[in-house]
């Protein structure tokens, strides 16, 4: 998980120094009829408004993301489409969601969000035991007890913590720097959960790259195979800023529930 | 997306209308509340849930570089589904600044094809895509011309299509703009006779593109006549916030339609009246965000130096957020009076702005719509963006042709089950 992630950030600032070429003008610049100066006032906080002083970067991240979709990624989960039917799809979803359930009972619990953790509980044992493994998702089965996300973001969002800088991950996508320290510690969390188990049962050993890569790789893959959104397919020029403002409104919204 | 997000934001506003007992099933007789909440999933025209599309390219300016800020638009995008057996063949039109991602147009592609035709779903000639990959002028809103760009994208489609697909003769529909365009489009193909078509349908037209423009970029200055920059972003943030209130109330928040008309509901439940001004102002700013990326890629296409400055090159990874602030100060009148005319009159010196708002209005093809049985005209007694003189026009020239539902708004009842159905036995019988 770790030299992944290194992997990933290597890519990203390799590909940012590629294209980091200021514009060249050619002939002298006419101010626009409309201009930015008159119309744009420093002072006034804007509905698209958000804190992105990293905007720069952020900008050449989101174009990595979705060049890296585009070419690696979606073909990437178009072939593991093809290859596995839906129920096999669904059985893996529901795998992963079950294991990603020990960070929602963490989370529900560090926020004192007591109905949410006994629930997030309830579902873990209906599902590993019945759902043989977390494969099938019995819990949810005739209005049975839904999934609870809460993530160690919103646990800090809980205890007041601000978004802090908005901030777009190398394939990832949108985030902010509360939100990535969230993550980190989740899938901290998470693989130690995921070393004792495959330790528990005797499937390898925890160091076991292979194994290790391969689940990460599968873990990956059926995110992005659930995740409808593709890049610049909003239709706007201000993608960038609408997801940016979405992103941040979303987050504030799980925040308070 | 784009829709999806600003539909969901329009929720927060709207309050449940009354219903009337008619023979006519759509219940929501304000047309503002009806244009922005659309139709309950449970009284939509059922369409399959899934069908098979592919997403076809086209380069119709191989040789047009595209600026570094649009590097994502490779070539003109399409969809096409047809059907294994000869049928009928559709093109669709989108409404303003919309694309065939839409959730309209999905959904008429995925009626049309349920009901047994081969589907091409266009975006409309207003949106980004088309602007940048196939608009031989790169400055939309002269019906006439856009209705060549049409005309060329659909012959070239064609031509991409045509060997696989077995094709037993053509119609065309649109709806909103869109609408217009199919029937400029259509005159335009009794000269060309590359399709011939057999079957128009016009749904929700606009009659003059001016006045519609108008009215929706006044519906913002409803919320507030002398509407300053910081009124606007004060309202609207305000919305925003709203719509948190009601994603708190709601149990289980999905973001679909359904969601819209559960909050719909539930603001009813609290005795919040539906407020006429945060309506008509909600659906003005869902027009100015569509114009505002129509404005801002014109602009940028033609080095035209309306919202950048002339000769400024934008990079890839340039921050574009003050100028959409900018893009979002800007009306679709003010497009037409400092861009869209001074830049047709630079390439057409005779041109009076009379001449090209008329250009742009149904009245110009008057008597070809007069005397044309192939089209029909489905539209709304209460549509936000006709005139009255507007809706006498369209009674006058379609007359048996035109079918006038009660209610609906602006297209609010597109996907309602009567209307889907009436489209659909037209194009059968």
């Amino acid at each position: 998980m770790k030299r992944a992630l290194c992997l990933m950030l290597l890519t990203a600032f390799i590909f940012l120094a590629g294209c980091g070429t200021a514009p060249v003008r050619k002939e002298p610049e006419i101010p626009a009829k409309y201009p930015v100066s008159e119309y744009v006032k420093r002072d006034v906080t804007y509905a698209i408004d958000a804190y992105d002083p990293w905007e720069p970067m952020n900008r050449r991240i989101y174009i990595f993301n979705a060049i890296f979709d585009n070419y690696v990624f979606l073909p990437v989960v178009s072939g593991y489409e093809f290859v596995l039917p839906v129920f096999a799809r669904k059985g893996i979803t529901n795998f992963f969601d079950n294991l990603t359930e020990v960070t929602n009972l963490m989370n529900a619990l560090l926020q004192f969000k007591f109905v949410k953790a006994v629930n997030t509980f309830g579902r873990i044992c209906i599902n590993t035991t019945v759902g043989l493994g977390g494969l099938i998702d019995v819990a949810t089965l005739n209005d049975g007890i839904q999934r609870e996300e809460e993530d160690f973001g919103q646990t800090l969002g809980f205890y007041g913590l601000g978004p802090g800088p908005y901030l777009v991950l190398p394939i990832l996508g949108p985030s902010d720097l509360r939100d990535t320290t969230g993550l980190v510690v989740d899938t901290v969390v998470y693989s130690l959960m995921v070393g004792e188990l495959i330790n528990l049962t005797g499937l390898g050993s925890p160091e076991d790259a292979i194994l290790n890569y391969s689940l990460s790789a599968i873990y990956a893959i059926d995110k992005r195979s659930n995740e409808p959104f593709r890049y610049y397919k909003t239709g706007s020029a201000f993608e960038y800023d609408l997801i940016r403002k979405l992103y941040l409104i979303k987050r504030q919204f799980q925040i308070d529930n | 997306m784009k829709r999806h997000v600003l539909v969901l934001i329009c929720a927060v506003i709207v309050g449940f209308s009354g219903t009337q007992a008619a023979a006519y099933d759509y219940k929501v007789d304000d047309p503002y509340a009806a244009t922005i909440a659309g139709t309950p999933e449970v009284l939509e025209w059922k369409v399959p849930e899934k069908i098979d599309y592919e997403l076809l390219g086209l380069k119709v300016f191989p040789d047009r570089p595209t600026p570094d800020v649009f590097w994502y638009q490779r070539e003109f995008l399409y969809t096409l589904s047809y059907q294994k057996k000869e049928a009928p063949l559709i093109f669709v039109i989108a409404g303003t600044g919309s694309s065939f991602y839409s959730s309209s147009m999905i959904f008429l592609q995925k009626a049309f094809w349920g009901a047994g035709f081969h589907v091409i779903c266009l975006s409309s000639p207003t949106q980004m895509n088309f602007i940048t990959m196939a608009s031989a002028t790169c400055v939309p809103g002269n019906i006439a011309e856009d209705s060549q760009d049409l005309y060329r994208v659909m012959t070239k489609a064609w031509e991409q299509v045509k060997d696989r697909i077995k094709v037993s003769e053509f119609y065309l529909t649109g709806y909103s703009l869109g609408a217009s365009q199919a029937a400029f489009v259509s005159k335009l193909d009794e000269e060309k006779r590359v399709f011939n078509f057999k079957k128009v349908c016009m749904v929700n037209p606009s009659v003059s593109l001016y006045t519609s423009a108008k009215i929706l970029d006044d519906m913002l200055l409803e919320i507030n006549p002398n509407l300053t920059p910081e009124a606007f972003d004060r309202w609207f943030n305000e919305r925003i916030t709203k719509f948190g209130e009601i994603y708190r109330m709601m149990k289980e928040p999905q973001l679909d339609h359904d969601f819209l008309y559960d909050a719909y509901r539930l603001l009813h439940k609290k005795g919040q009246t539906p407020r006429r001004e945060n309506l008509a102002g909600m659906i003005g700013t869902v027009f100015r965000l569509a114009s505002s990326t129509m404005i801002f890629t014109a602009d940028v296409m033609t080095n035209y130096g309306l919202i950048v400055p002339k000769n400024r090159v934008l990079g890839s990874a340039d921050s574009l957020t003050d100028y959409f602030k900018v893009a979002n100060r800007i009306s679709f009148i003010d497009y037409f009076n400092d861009f869209l005319y001074p830049y047709s009159q630079s390439r057409n010196p005779g041109l009076t702005k009379e001449a090209l708002i008329e250009g742009t209005s149904l009245r110009s093809i008057e008597p070809y719509l007069r005397n044309s049985p192939k089209i029909i005209l489905m539209d709304n007694e209460d549509d936000l963006i006709l005139t009255p003189q507007d809706m006498a026009f369209l009674k006058d020239v379609f007359g048996a042709r035109a079918k006038i539902f009660p209610r609906g708004g602006h297209l609010g009842n597109m996907t309602f089950k009567d209307n889907v159905a009436y489209m659909i036995n037209f194009f059968k019988s």
